[in-house]
């Protein structure tokens, strides 16, 4: 199976999964989930349109990473799923 | 019924009025010295010192936290509390760490059921956030909680003093043997007052050379294999921070106090421990040697890089309640002016000569700060006990100038908020903000603001710090918050600034 991970589980970071998969699905877990959950998801979304994905499982730990660092590391995630082809 | 903050006071209570009106209207209320007649106080275990005095359901036991996360003393009494079915103590721990953990399962049986504190963390913590303590917890200041006890308000049946070192008499200091934690500061109104005051030491030694706790207070010593975890003592980081964000607040702070006119011959000053008040320290100390300036005097929990500064005779003299670290201890006990003070003479608001009072500015911290300056250092956002004021109103109440340094954001948290979760320390007294991205003066500090005219510096009122903040992580979804009070938070005048809440929604 393709698989890519990026990031690391200190605080203002994220560890982002991503697997071959068939649609999207999103998996989040966040120290800030309360306050921005939606947000995250958001951004994950917004991120996999631009990049015209549709079929990938994410899963992303979140220990309170901005907008642009999740974004980062899920593409950086998704090119070394690509790579493992 | 609502104090001046606007913040909920249970029944019974007094609502905070302002953090100096009580105290400039009202005297030091004094409850005699309680000495002893006891001459026989060897006990030879903890069983016994509960049979002499008859330690039953419903008393106050206080307790000291100089050995921190390495205290032994308060799990063996309190082992033995519960060994004998006693029932809703009281207790007044100076402070309470994650070593307390065995304190969980007495709170939930109701062995405690009240609670006095300066400051928690932990395991207890968040079972009393979860609202599993019967009555409500207490949080006060460092002087306040001196205050409460001299005044009779907060009235000890028996004081427990783990000494590093004591003589079968009952003298007693923190300087020696294998347990040495320094000085004693925060013991020393319950030793006065409480009706017993018991010493626990695993060091009985024939004569001291230096006492720190008189005889004439003491009831009953009792020797134990083990006082506590010297390691324990060390508080967080004693090292100076290599992360950037808090580099360039330490950088932006002594700038500031630069500009200000706060660095010159004579200033005194307290920071706290942790790598950014070190950071501030150490970039204080380049201006000091820069500019040749010595200083009179630096106060509080004294750490490894302040002894340094002692030694190299940058600052004439320490005064400490209470050491952070070892080095800070071995000082204590070698430095002729490295001085132990009472948390009455650091930090009491009826004191005479306080030392709090005499300090030119502070260095704190927050975990929230308000678009008026009000500071929470005693809950998280979602309401979890973290910690508490300790000194914190206490110094800000005091000193001339009070600078919270704190990252903007922590983990996509912007520290300040439209509303507090918990107020500690009112913004009356709290002066400058500085964050990494810029820094806020509270506009009623109109002198300051003068000062710093030409500045370079980035200051900006806070309620832009507020904008850029949500310019990095967008806006919180406000969170359901439970209106179950579970504690008070006790200004040093002994009135309520604020309520603590149960953890959860309902």
């Amino acid at each position: 199976m393709k698989i890519g991970t990026c990031g690391s589980v200190e605080s203002n970071d994220c560890l982002i999964t991503v697997k071959e998969s068939s649609g999207i699905t999103i998996h989040l877990e966040s120290i800030v989930k309360e306050y921005f959950g939606k947000q995250i998801i958001k951004v994950i979304e917004d991120t996999l349109k631009e990049l015209n994905i549709t079929d990938v499982e994410v899963t992303c730990i979140d220990k309170g990473a901005l907008d642009y660092t999740i974004r980062a590391r899920l593409i950086t995630a998704i090119e070394r799923m690509n790579k493992n082809a | 019924m609502k104090n001046v903050l606007n913040r909920f006071v249970p029944r019974g209570y007094i609502p905070f009025q302002g953090s100096k009106t009580i105290i400039n209207s009202s005297k030091r209320k004094l409850i005699p010295e309680v000495y002893t007649s006891n001459a026989n106080k060897l006990c030879g275990s903890l069983a016994e010192v509960f049979d002499k005095l008859n330690i039953t359901d419903g008393m106050t036991l206080s307790f000291h936290h100089h050995l921190r996360n390495g205290d032994y003393c308060l799990n063996m009494v309190m082992q033995e509390a519960s060994k004998r079915g006693i029932k809703n103590l009281t207790l007044a721990p100076s402070s309470l760490f994650p070593v307390h953990a065995p304190l969980v399962p007495l709170i939930e049986n109701q062995t405690v059921t009240k609670i006095y504190t300066n400051y928690l963390n932990g395991p207890v913590a968040k079972t009393i956030s979860e609202g599993k303590l019967k009555e409500l917890l207490v949080m006060q200041t460092h002087g306040g909680r001196a205050r409460a006890i001299e005044a009779g308000e907060l009235s000890i049946d028996v004081a427990f003093v783990a000494a590093p070192a004591a003589d079968k008499k009952g003298n007693a200091n923190g300087v020696d043997g294998p347990s040495a934690c320094g000085a004693l500061g925060y013991a020393i109104p319950d030793v006065k007052y409480a009706k017993k005051v018991v010493i626990i030491t695993d060091n009985l030694v024939e004569n001291l050379d230096y006492i720190e706790i008189d005889e004439k207070y003491v009831d009953y010593v009792v020797v134990v294999d083990k006082i506590g975890e010297q390691s324990g003592i060390v508080s967080g980081t004693t090292k100076i921070t290599r992360d950037p964000v808090a580099l360039k607040i330490a950088r932006n702070t002594a700038q500031l106090l630069n500009e200000l006119g706060l660095i010159k011959n004579g200033f005194s000053l307290q920071t706290g421990a942790g790598g950014t008040s070190l950071a501030v320290a150490s970039e204080v100390k380049k201006i000091m040697l820069e500019k040749n300036i010595t200083a009179s005097f630096a106060s509080g929990g004294i750490t490894a890089y302040f002894v340094e500064m002692l030694e190299a005779g940058l600052i004439n003299e320490l005064w400490d309640v209470q050491c952070f670290d070892l080095e800070a201890v071995r000082s204590y006990k070698v430095n002729k002016k490295h001085y132990g003070m009472s948390s009455s003479k650091y930090a009491n608001p009826y004191e005479e000569d306080v030392v709090v009072n005499k300090l030119d500015f502070v260095i704190l911290g927050a975990t929230e700060i308000d678009l008026n300056f009000n500071v929470n250092v005693t809950t998280d956002s979602k309401g979890l006990l973290i910690g508490g004021s300790g000194g914190h109103s206490d110094t800000a109440a005091g000193a001339n100038v009070t600078i919270i340094t704190t990252p903007l954001i922590k983990s996509r948290i912007p520290i300040i908020k439209k509303e507090l979760t918990t107020i500690s320390t009112p913004g009356e007294d709290v002066d400058v903000l500085v964050t990494e991205r810029g820094i806020a003066i509270n506009p009623k500090r109109t002198d300051l603001l003068d000062k710093l005219q030409n500045s370079k510096l980035n200051i900006l009122p806070i309620e832009q710090l507020l904008e850029i903040s949500y310019q990095y992580t967008g806006i919180p979804e406000p969170i359901k918050k439970s209106d179950k009070v579970i504690g008070v938070v006790e200004y040093r005048d002994g009135t309520i600034i604020d309520s603590i809440y149960k953890l959860g929604e309902d």
